[in-house]
This record gives structure tokens, sequence and C-alpha cells, in this order.
């Protein structure tokens, strides 16, 4: 379990104080894949840094399996770092060791015989998928295929954390889902505890349990993914999980009443706009949709705009009211 | 080469100097202590300048272990023996290669006084080559554990290797200049050769011909280093 108590982090430059982080407090379970989600700039890396106190927090404290890192000697710090993989936006493979040397990197430093390094790295490169090209210089693979050996290296000391900071932001889409869809298999296969920092809603959205909503330093908002999603509380965390729609909205002046409802998962087996325009006998424009299956159940938001006819509109408020569908009014 | 060198000389191509020079061995042998003077100047002012190039990188402000004190002292030693034009500063060494190798005379101290000034600018040459690596490179290393002894041995030179070979050809080149220099301390080579024979008794072919072959010597330095630097890039695909 990781905790961080009341943790602040302040750069003092010539240009003055820079507060990075405002009294952080975050706990996070064994075995979950925790997102922390902020633009650039909020303090999320800084954030990350501070759990293997790669940056040292100003003030406050880092827990790690009850053991207090910031206490910590030097040497002993460095031991609980070993425990602690991680990864890179910026990939940053040792460009002049082959692909099996790299993985083999971290078990050498840790004294093991080079032999012995190198038939454990096999291991992690066929866990990864990257058997064949083991004798490959990271210049000569693509981005997908660093960020692999990456992660490989990052498990090759069987850590019980992984940190990911920025992992999938320098690649493509496609790439970015296969690299989530082996950071999910890590965390259900071996159990790895996974934390994400990003500023793509599609990175938590994909495999996060819990997430945290970063913003000036401070945490806005957290809680379960579905949760967040459904029901975004912060500005913050409002404007990074709904950013199309409210361009939408902004260019649609129709002047029509509008609504938003809320698909929290319990409605969702059940075709709501169908029954709604059948049952009522009025036309309804729908302005914005955003809905996910998640574990199988949806989540979302639709905006509708209402038809200007007030007997309608009433009649479509009346239904609504009834029916036991989530809305709200949307101003 | 002998004969073709008196068949030259006959058409008064060459000076009848030239040719006793040639026969005498004494152009072979400069050219053999030029290429030793430079390679052996060049290994010590690396044995000094490698480490302390080293120490310069890792003390610095953005460096893995920043020790302030340190660096400015170094930082500020190194910048008065650079500041200082090298033929001076190989004059006035002269008493230091006196303690060394007990003497202020010949090839002997010629050396010493060549690694005293060369160290300096290779220490930085160093640091420049080391301040290369990617820092977030470095970074994934100290989020593994490494402590810092591993960073330098096993991240940073291994991972500047490349841009320290160029330098070290830079480097050479630059020791190899300065040891035309050392003519005036009573160094010999090509240098000496260049100034006595050529200049002193207005030979203009003996200067010409110094010339000629160390712009030779200068060529083969770039293109073996350049060749080594490339073999070893794992960078290039």
């Amino acid at each position: 379990m990781i905790e961080l108590k009341h943790l602040s982090k302040t750069y003092e430059s010539s240009a003055g104080r820079v507060e990075a982080l405002k009294d952080i407090n975050l706990t996070i379970s064994d075995g979950e894949i925790f997102g922390v989600i902020g633009l650039s700039g909020a303090g999320k890396s800084t954030l990350v840094r501070c759990i293997n106190l790669l940056e040292r927090p100003t003030e406050g404290e880092v827990w790690i399996d009850g053991q207090e890192l910031t206490a910590l000697s030097r040497s002993e710090l460095l031991r609980v770092r070993r425990g602690i993989g991680m990864i890179f936006q910026g990939f940053n493979l040792l460009e002049q060791r082959n692909v099996l040397d790299n993985v083999a990197f971290p078990l050498e430093i840790e004294g093991m015989k080079k032999a012995q390094a190198r038939e454990k790295a096999k291991e992690l490169l066929a866990l990864v998928g990257l058997s064949e090209r083991e004798r490959a210089y990271p210049a000569q693979l693509s981005g997908g295929q660093k960020q692999r050996v990456a992660i490989a290296r990052a498990l090759a000391t069987n850590p019980k954390y992984l940190l990911c900071d920025e992992a999938t932001s320098a690649l493509d889409p496609n790439t970015t889902r296969s690299i989530l869809e082996l950071l999910r298999q890590i965390n259900e296969e071996m159990g790895v505890t996974i934390i994400i920092i990003t500023h793509e809603m599609k990175v938590i959205d994909q495999i996060c349990d819990r997430v945290a909503v970063i913003d000036h330093s401070c945490i806005a908002e957290e809680g379960r993914v579905a949760d967040v999603f459904t029901s975004p509380q912060s500005e913050i965390a409002k404007e990074l999980i709904l950013p199309q729609d409210r361009k939408a909205l902004a260019a649609q002046t129709d002047g029509g009443r509008r609504l938003r409802i809320i698909f929290d998962g319990q409605k969702s087996r059940r075709p709501v706009i169908s029954d709604l325009v059948l049952e009522c006998q009025a036309p309804v424009n729908i302005l914005f949709a955003d809905t996910k299956d998640f574990e199988g159940t949806v989540y979302g938001h639709m905006i509708l705009e209402l038809p200007h006819d007030k007997r309608q509109e009433e009649k479509i408020i009346a239904w609504l009211k009834n029916s036991g569908v989530t809305w709200k009014e949307e101003v | 080469m002998s004969a073709l060198l008196t068949n030259l000389c006959e058409k008064g191509i060459v000076s009848e100097m030239l040719v006793k020079l040639w026969n005498n061995g004494v152009l072979q042998l400069g050219i053999w202590e030029t290429i030793y003077m430079t390679v052996l100047s060049a290994f010590f002012a690396y044995l000094i300048g490698l480490p302390l190039g080293m120490i310069l990188a890792v003390t610095d402000e953005g460096g893995i272990r920043p020790v302030r004190w340190l660096n400015s002292l170094l930082g500020v030693i190194i910048n008065f023996f650079r500041s200082i034009p090298c033929i001076i500063l190989m004059v006035a060494m002269i008493p230091v290669a006196r303690l060394i190798v007990h003497t202020s005379l010949g090839n002997g101290a010629v050396i010493v006084t060549l690694i005293i000034a060369a160290a300096p600018y290779v220490a930085r040459m160093v640091e420049s080559s080391i301040k290369e690596v990617n820092a977030g490179i470095i970074e994934a290393a100290q989020a593994m554990g490494c402590t810092n002894a591993q960073i330098v041995l096993h991240v940073l030179l291994p991972e500047a290797k490349p841009s320290l070979i160029q330098g070290a050809v830079i480097s050479t080149v630059t020791i190899f200049g300065y040891t035309a220099l050392a003519a005036t301390l009573g160094g010999t080579g090509l240098g000496q050769i260049a100034i006595i024979y050529g200049h002193q008794r207005s030979n203009g072919d003996i200067t010409w011909l110094c010339v000629v072959l160390m712009v030779v010597i200068v060529q083969l330095i770039q293109l073996v280093g350049t060749f080594i630097a490339r073999r070893t890039d794992k960078r290039i695909k």
C-alpha cells in the first residue's frame, strides 16, 4: 500500500517560489490500477516522482508498506526503489545496450551474474512479446517496442509497484491501446500495483480502477473511475471528461430547453431515448452523446434539446420524472 | 625512396639538405618522435583529464551528486590553466618537469609539460561529453536504485562513449599541434625539423614536406578515430 500524507513540494528559484504540490493525500491499495490525470503543469509528474523520492517532498510523508521513505538512509532508499519499477514518456532505454542487456541491467545492478540476468531478461522479453528483437538496439525499435522493453526492464526485479509517467503520451492510439492492454495483463497476472500519470482521459478510461484529478498542484477530485466519469464534481474534472460537449453546446444556440441524461450503469439495458420519443410522441434533438461500455454496463452522458412546443416539453419532463432516468437541467 | 630523392635533387626540385635528412634517418625519426609524443601525452592527459571531467559533470548543479564548492574550485583551476597560452604554460611548467623527470631538456620534459597543458583541455571535453547523456536515462537508472558509482560506470561512461571518442580525436589533434611548439623547449620531431632545417636554414621544401607529413598524420588520426566512434555508436540504425 502506498500512502501519501500531506505531501507538498515547493521549488525555490531565482524566478520565485513555485508550489508544485500542495497538501496531497492519497492512498493506493495493493493490486489496483490507480490513475492520476491533470493538464500539463498541474504537478502530476512531480507527484509520481515523490513516490520513489526521485523528487524529495518539501513537506509530508511517503509511506510504502509501512515504511516512511523520507526517513530512510540512502542505501535503504535505493533498496526500496528496486521494488518499484518505473516507465517514462521518453522510454529512457540505454542506447548503447541492446534490448536483452537493457532488460538485464537492473539485475546486474543488483549483483546478479550476467548469464543468469540474461536468462531472466529473456523470460521478460517473451512476456512483452519481443523475443525476436533481443539483439536489436533501441534506435532500431519503434516507440511501442521501446516501451515494451522499458516495461520488461521495469519488471525485471519483480517489483510490487509500477509507476508510469505519461508512458503512452508519445505513442499513437493503436500502440497506446496495446501498451495499456499489456499493463492490464501485468496487473492481473502478476498482481503488480500500477500508478499511471497521464493527461489523456482515454488512458484512465481504458484501464484504471480509481482516479485522482489533479489541478493547480492540488487533488481536485478522487474516486472510482465510473463515479468520476458519470458525475464529475470539480470544474477541472468536467473539463477533462466532457471537453467536446462544451464546444457543441456553444455552437448550438437554437434556444430549446436542454437536459443532460446521465447513464450510470443501471438503466443501460433500456432503450431510453426510443422509449421517450415513442411514448411522448415528441421529437428530441441529440446535441451530444458520449457513452461507454464499462464492465458490462453503460456509463455516460447525453445532452438533449427539447422541442419549442411547451406542451411537448412538459410531456417529456413528466415522462422523465416517472421513468427513473437520472437527468438534470443543462445550462 | 632514396634514389628517387637523389634524382629529384639533381633536377633541382628538392634541396640537398632534404636528401641528407632522409638518408640519415632524421626525417623518419622526426615522424616517429612526433607520433609517440602525441600518443603518450594524450594517454596521460586522459588519465588525468577523464576523472577530472567526470567530477566536473557529476558535481555540477544539474549532476547526479552536486557539490558546489568542489565544482567551483576545479572550474577555477582548470580555467586558470586554460587561459594561459600553451607555449607560455609549457615554459612555465619546466620546473615541474624537472621535478618529475629530473631534466628540463629533451622529450621527457616536453611530454610532462604537454600533459599539463592538455589535461585541463581534456577535462572540459570529457565534461561536455558526459553532460550530453540524456537526463531521462540517468533518471531511469536512479529509479532502479543505482548508486552514483554504478551510474558513472554503467550509464554515464558507456552512454557517452561515442562522444568521448570523438572528443579524444579532437584532443589528440590539439596535442599533436602542441608537439610542434615543443621544438622551442628543445623537443624534437617534425616541428623541430621544420624550424631548424626548414626555417632557420631557408630550405622551403623541408618546411613544406613537414607540413604535408603533419596533414597526413592528422587526417589519419581523424579517420581512424571517426571510424571507431561510428563503429561503437549503437544509436546509428
